[in-house]
């Protein structure tokens, strides 16, 4: 093994090699942030569930029974556990990963290992709550009495994809950007309060006017949450232009995310 | 068979912006000074490294002392990746392993045994290796008692013991070690020691070895390099650049200040420190001998001479004065016009660390040169000679004295 230090140490865009050598600490960092947080908790995994829950209780008292927004003939609770099963998936994911770099800031200045890891492990930890939560809501599909269409099996490895590069890639790029401005920390918050509303979560596209359905379409989310609602309920009416402009937006995101933290990466431990 | 280098360090040198370590950049003043980059003044950047080179063979371990602010941190953490150079190259033809700090990443919330797995991990050992090591890991460091305990309620003690042990464990080519003897107590800093000498002598690893405890490196280290703001001063036999950095050197103190004296009446011109046997390595038990030459202007003798020996510990506090005027064993009232001055004491019980030594001489009562911190020179302890369990805290005495309680 050589390993050859320069200053400008540009591998491309992954050095999937290093990676693997450093796999494990993929498992051990989501490991720790998972192990910390149910340390002396009373109802520990349960509390994945109270937030999507509640919310979904709430949201359907008032969009629901009082504002009577419509939600393609779905029952409204479900459709709003749906959307929201995504988006807390999306919002906790980037708001841990936007942070984690600094949270990590005495590693990164200790020891070596490929930065994108932390970021990355940040929404695997994420990902476990979203696991949990999923299974509840396809019991909760099946208590309504809809059987999901069986396009869901080729489909939604496709939706997982782009929901993953999009927060990945805004992951890698609003951490990295958190180390050199902080006050990132303040902006994130507030965009993903915004980004509810402005991704179909509590409305369906349906109700939107078509340029608008244009521009929302450009938000990868959009085409995540409606397909999988639409399949979930076992229609097949899905879009599948919504589902590609979501593709090629997500990928776009991915490699940008990727492109900036790579960039500023090395130099992660003299400005954290 | 011509063996290649297993480190190579060729001409590195890192800068920094001084801005850079100022707080944080908000993205509003990146955005109203519009400067993307913040290379925009070239005078608010500093040298931390200017040009280092160094060829270490497999097997060797080289020590790297320096001042506070010499640039051994920042080679270290260049060595292990943690930030790139501004120019220059390094190959390693080996894994490395580096130990900055001990016990980083150690969570508090989480047990001792999690945390043996978590700092580990992020030390580059595999589960594999640390569930195979794991239980010579919790030997070593004595806690197994309390391995499933949250370290947050270890004592310090425990958890450095904790932190060391998994580090000592680590078995990379190359290992990069920044003052980690330094922790524990004595008995413990001893088994932390012999672990790295065996890791040495018997596993043949590569060590780059930067300690602020001569001792240690002297003990360790065939070799050494010193280090002086961001260059290389010295490389060479670990003795010969710990003296250089002792100041042996006579002729090398600055005058600082300099009261009445009258260059051409009298002045010092060196000084040399050492132990009884005429090393400048001192432990506290050792007797102390301070050797000043000088030259004067008097024609035969200086009559009613006299010197005043001040030594002072880092924080400038005085700890010693050795004047000539208040001990009966002094030299001759009328010293010769240039020759040395030797003053001997007995053993000064000092605590470990860094002290100053100012000198004054006076003719006449008339101060006659003055130079203050005219040498320096370094006190390790070992805590036994004392018959003291642990190394006590140096903030809090000065001196060191046997005693007992009834």
């Amino acid at each position: 093994m050589e390993i050859i230090i320069r200053p400008n140490r540009s591998v491309g865009l992954l050095n999937l090699g290093e990676l693997w050598r450093y796999r494990e600490l993929f498992y051990v960092f989501s490991w720790r942030d998972i192990k910390i947080r149910y340390k002396q908790t009373l109802l520990g995994v349960l509390w994945v569930l109270f937030q999507p829950l509640a919310t979904t209780g709430i949201f359907s008292i008032f969009f629901g029974k009082i504002a009577k927004i419509p939600s393609d003939n779905i029952p409204y609770p479900l459709f709003v556990f749906a959307g929201l099963t995504i988006w807390n998936f999306f919002s906790t994911a980037l708001a841990t990963s936007s942070q984690s770099l600094l949270s990590n800031e005495g590693i990164i200045k200790k020891v070596y290992f490929p930065r994108l890891i932390i970021p990355i492990s940040a929404i695997i930890t994420a990902g476990v709550d979203f696991a949990i939560t999923m299974v509840v809501l396809i019991l909760a599909v099946f208590y309504y009495g809809y059987h999901p269409n069986w396009q869901i099996l080729f489909l939604s490895p496709i939706l997982l994809l782009i929901l993953l590069m999009t927060v990945v890639g805004l992951g890698l790029f609003t951490s990295s950007l958190n180390v050199k401005y902080r006050d990132v920390r303040y902006v994130i918050p507030f965009f993903i309060q915004i980004g509810l509303f402005l991704t179909p979560v509590i409305y369906p596209l349906s109700v939107i006017y078509d340029y608008r359905k244009l521009l929302l379409g450009l938000n990868p989310l959009s085409g995540v949450i409606e397909t999988f609602r639409v399949l979930i309920i076992g229609s097949n009416k899905f879009d599948i232009n919504l589902i590609v402009t979501s593709l090629v937006v997500s990928l776009a995101i991915f490699v940008f995310g990727l492109i900036y933290f790579n960039k500023t990466e090395s130099y992660f431990a003299d400005i954290a | 068979m011509s063996m290649k280098p297993i480190i190579e360090i060729n001409k590195v040198s890192k800068k920094y912006q001084i801005g850079a370590k100022q707080p944080y950049l908000t993205l509003r003043d990146s955005l109203s000074l519009n400067l993307g980059s913040p290379h925009h003044a070239e005078s608010n950047s500093f040298w931390a490294l200017k040009d280092i080179s160094l060829k270490v063979m497999p097997g060797e371990v080289v020590g790297i002392i320096g001042g506070n602010g010499a640039g051994k941190s920042t080679l270290l953490k260049i060595l292990s990746r943690i930030t790139p150079p501004t120019s220059g190259e390094v190959i390693l033809r080996g894994g490395v392993s580096s130990l900055l700090e001990v016990g980083t990443g150690f969570s508090p919330e989480l047990t001792g045994r999690e945390n043996i797995f978590l700092n580990g991990a992020i030390l580059g050992m595999t589960r594999n290796l640390i569930q195979k090591r794991f239980d010579e890991i919790v030997a070593f460091s004595g806690v197994e008692k309390f391995l499933d305990t949250p370290v947050k309620r270890f004592s310090s003690g425990m958890y450095v013991r904790l932190a060391f042990a998994v580090a000592a464990h680590l078995d990379s080519e190359i290992l990069v070690l920044d003052e980690v003897l330094s922790v524990g107590d004595s008995e413990f800093q001893k088994k932390s020691m012999a672990k790295l000498e065996s890791a040495t002598k018997s596993a043949g690893r590569t060590i780059l070895f930067v300690s602020h405890n001569l001792n240690a490196v002297q003990r360790l280290c065939k070799r050494s390099l010193l280090l002086e703001r961001g260059r290389v001063k010295i490389i060479g036999d670990t003795k010969t650049v710990i003296d250089t950095y002792l100041g042996e050197n006579p002729n090398s103190f600055a005058r600082s200040h300099l009261i009445q004296g009258n260059l051409k009446d009298f002045k010092f011109t060196g000084i040399k420190i050492t132990n009884h046997n005429g090393s400048s390595l001192i432990k506290s038990d050792d007797r102390l001998q301070l050797v000043l030459k000088y030259a004067s202007n008097f024609k035969e003798s200086i009559p009613d001479a006299r010197v005043i020996i001040t030594i002072l510990n880092d924080s400038s506090q005085f700890v010693l004065r050795l004047d000539s005027d208040v001990t009966v064993h002094t030299f001759d009232h009328n010293l010769k016009a240039r020759g040395e001055i030797i003053c001997e004491t007995e053993s000064i019980n000092l605590s470990e660390g860094k002290y100053f030594v100012n000198i004054n001489f006076s003719v006449q009562d008339t101060d006659k040169d003055c130079v203050e911190r005219a040498g320096t020179f370094e006190v390790t302890t070992d805590p036994k000679v004392y018959d003291y369990k642990y190394y006590p805290n140096k903030s809090i005495s000065n001196h060191l004295i046997k005693y007992r309680f009834r």
